[in-house]
């Protein structure tokens, strides 16, 4: 894997969070304040104009422009978050041209670990951690048996269960918290983007071939 | 119709330019009080920034106007940073006006405590400090409709903020340092207390359609200002009963005794005319009366709100003289003007 899958992943998450977009906004119209699509699709269309300017860099150097572009236009909570988790991933791959499966694993426990850092959630808060943190250790785990591909299906399809998950949840973080018992029966939004977003990078490894 | 058919009946060119054109528009009538910083959504101090006086920049999502552009002028805010409607600006956005706005006495940053505007307001002074500007910061959480415990993202910034920014603009115009300014601040958040109630939800210009339902004849309390549902939803009672509904809880948190002096604040959320908001401000009055509780200062009008919400909010600030005086200090911004 290199700079060519992160470029193809961003691509994937762009169009994916774009077709998602209503949905999104919606999920946050009943737990939030209806911005969770925009902010996204805004923050990705960015990143996705901005990768054809970023030359032969290598992949780590790719996901922390990616991640500083979500923190400089996406704004919300989502931004820095996101920016931040990308950033993590970017600085865990270094300046390596490639990256193997191992190295993957480890850049996406960089990712939940910086998103866990700022934003202090933990599982069961009913935040995008809920799909992040089961998808990076069913990641590693799915290493055993397999390549990246087949590990990352098990990741996506965790990140899914996540947030399938987060529905019978009190909120504990962010503006979904203010609504008390209310946040209740609702799909975090936050957990939703994040599945969308593995679901993403599934896609772009496999296109590998 | 379905929600998603529903046409917005608003004053748009076109949905995605309302927070831009807002800004050009408050820049064009109040060329003599603010700038604008139009690549950075930044609303900045006419003439500024101020040598040797503290800078006060804040922040947020747009769609709660006059706040926070419209307080920016002589005796408040130097810089106010827009984000889209709804969701925090950008730390590339507080690093610009904290910049153009740090007269060398340092940066007190206004924030509402909300999970977006604390990690990008947080991200901005990091980078700040990198630059060697001073920054403090103050988070405004005065919302008393909110738990506030250690499994929530804590009370929301709401009314308190307009009275902060006015009072600690006053204290920075007296050349305080920024230790000064900010202990000041810090108090003004420390004695506030807040409660919001709506009777309609409103609409978001990039959703299209109301954030929730409601009938007629039901009331959300406990609203913050971003259009999220309240904390429970009710019969909406007679105005006094509703002002009893918003004062009680302030006044069972804040414990304010017989005797005490307090800032009453009667807010409109943007949909809620001027006649309602004084039937209101008659009742919080006569409560208050009640009470013991003398009102020192007091303000009626819509100058944080949540878009076409119908609603209000209460807040109640407890005074000194110092706080006083402070809020009698000439003021002169687009929203806010007196003593000059």
């Amino acid at each position: 894997m290199n700079a060519q899958t992160i470029t193809r992943w961003m691509e994937e998450s762009a169009s994916a969070i774009g077709e998602n977009r209503d949905y999104l906004t919606q999920l946050d119209a009943a737990i939030g304040d209806a911005d969770h699509g925009a902010n996204m699709d805004r923050g990705f269309s960015a990143v996705v104009s901005s990768l054809d300017g970023l030359g032969d860099q290598p992949p780590g150097r790719v996901l922390i422009a990616a991640g500083r572009t979500l923190i400089s236009n996406v704004g919300g909570a989502s931004g820095p978050l996101w920016g931040s988790a990308l950033r993590g991933a970017g600085k865990r791959l270094g300046d390596d041209p490639e990256f193997g499966p191992e190295d993957l694993a480890d850049a996406l426990d960089a990712a939940l670990a910086a998103v866990v850092e700022l934003g202090a959630a933990e599982e069961g808060d009913k935040t995008m951690v809920d799909a992040l943190a089961p998808a990076a250790r069913a990641y590693r785990a799915g290493l055993g048996d397999g390549g990246a591909g087949s590990a990352l299906d098990t990741a996506a399809a965790a990140a899914e269960e996540g947030m399938r998950a987060t529905t019978p949840m009190l909120a504990r973080k962010g503006r979904a918290s203010y609504l008390g018992e209310r946040s209740i029966g609702h799909q975090d939004p936050g957990a939703t983007s994040a599945a969308i977003i593995l679901a993403a990078l599934d896609r772009a490894v496999r296109a590998e071939g | 119709m379905s929600t998603t058919e529903h046409v917005m009946s608003k004053f748009l060119n076109n949905p995605d330019d309302i927070v831009p054109e807002s800004l050009a528009g408050l820049e064009a009538a109040h060329r003599d009080l603010v700038t604008v910083d139009a690549e950075n959504q930044v609303v900045l101090r006419a003439g500024g920034p101020v040598e040797g006086k503290v800078a006060l920049v804040s922040g947020g999502g747009s769609g709660h106007e006059p706040l926070h552009g419209g307080f920016v002028g002589l005796g408040m805010l130097d810089a106010a940073c827009a984000g889209a409607v709804f969701t925090s600006p950008v730390p590339d956005q507080m690093l610009a006006g904290s910049k153009a706005a740090d007269g060398g006495a340092g940066v007190l940053h206004i924030v509402k405590n909300y999970t977006g505007d604390v990690l990008n307001f947080k991200m901005a002074a990091d980078m700040l400090d990198d630059d060697g500007v001073q920054v403090e910061t103050v988070l405004v959480n005065d919302d008393v409709a909110v738990e506030d415990s250690l499994y929530t993202a804590g009370r929301r910034g709401t009314g308190a903020t307009v009275l902060l920014e006015k009072i600690a603009g006053a204290r920075a115009e007296q050349r305080a340092s920024l230790q000064e300014v900010a202990a000041v601040a810090q108090r003004v958040n420390d004695g506030s207390r807040s409660f919001g109630v709506a009777l309609s939800s409103c609409t978001p210009p990039s959703a299209g359609s109301p954030i929730f339902q409601i009938s007629q004849g039901e009331i959300e309390l406990g609203v913050g200002i971003h259009g999220e549902p309240g904390r429970r939803r009710g019969q909406l009672g007679s105005a006094a009963e509703v002002a009893s509904q918003m004062a009680t809880p302030i006044l069972d948190d804040l414990g304010l005794e017989s005797g005490s002096r307090v800032l009453a604040f009667v807010n409109g959320l943007g949909g809620t005319p001027a006649i309602e908001l004084y039937v209101l401000y008659g009742e919080l009055s006569k409560l208050l009366a009640d009470r013991g509780i003398e009102v020192g200062r007091s303000l009626v009008g819509s100058y944080i709100t949540s878009l076409e919400m119908a609603g209000a909010s209460f807040t109640l600030l407890e005074l000194d003289s110092e706080l006083e005086a402070l809020w009698d200090a000439p003021v002169h911004t687009p929203a806010l003007r007196w003593g000059v």
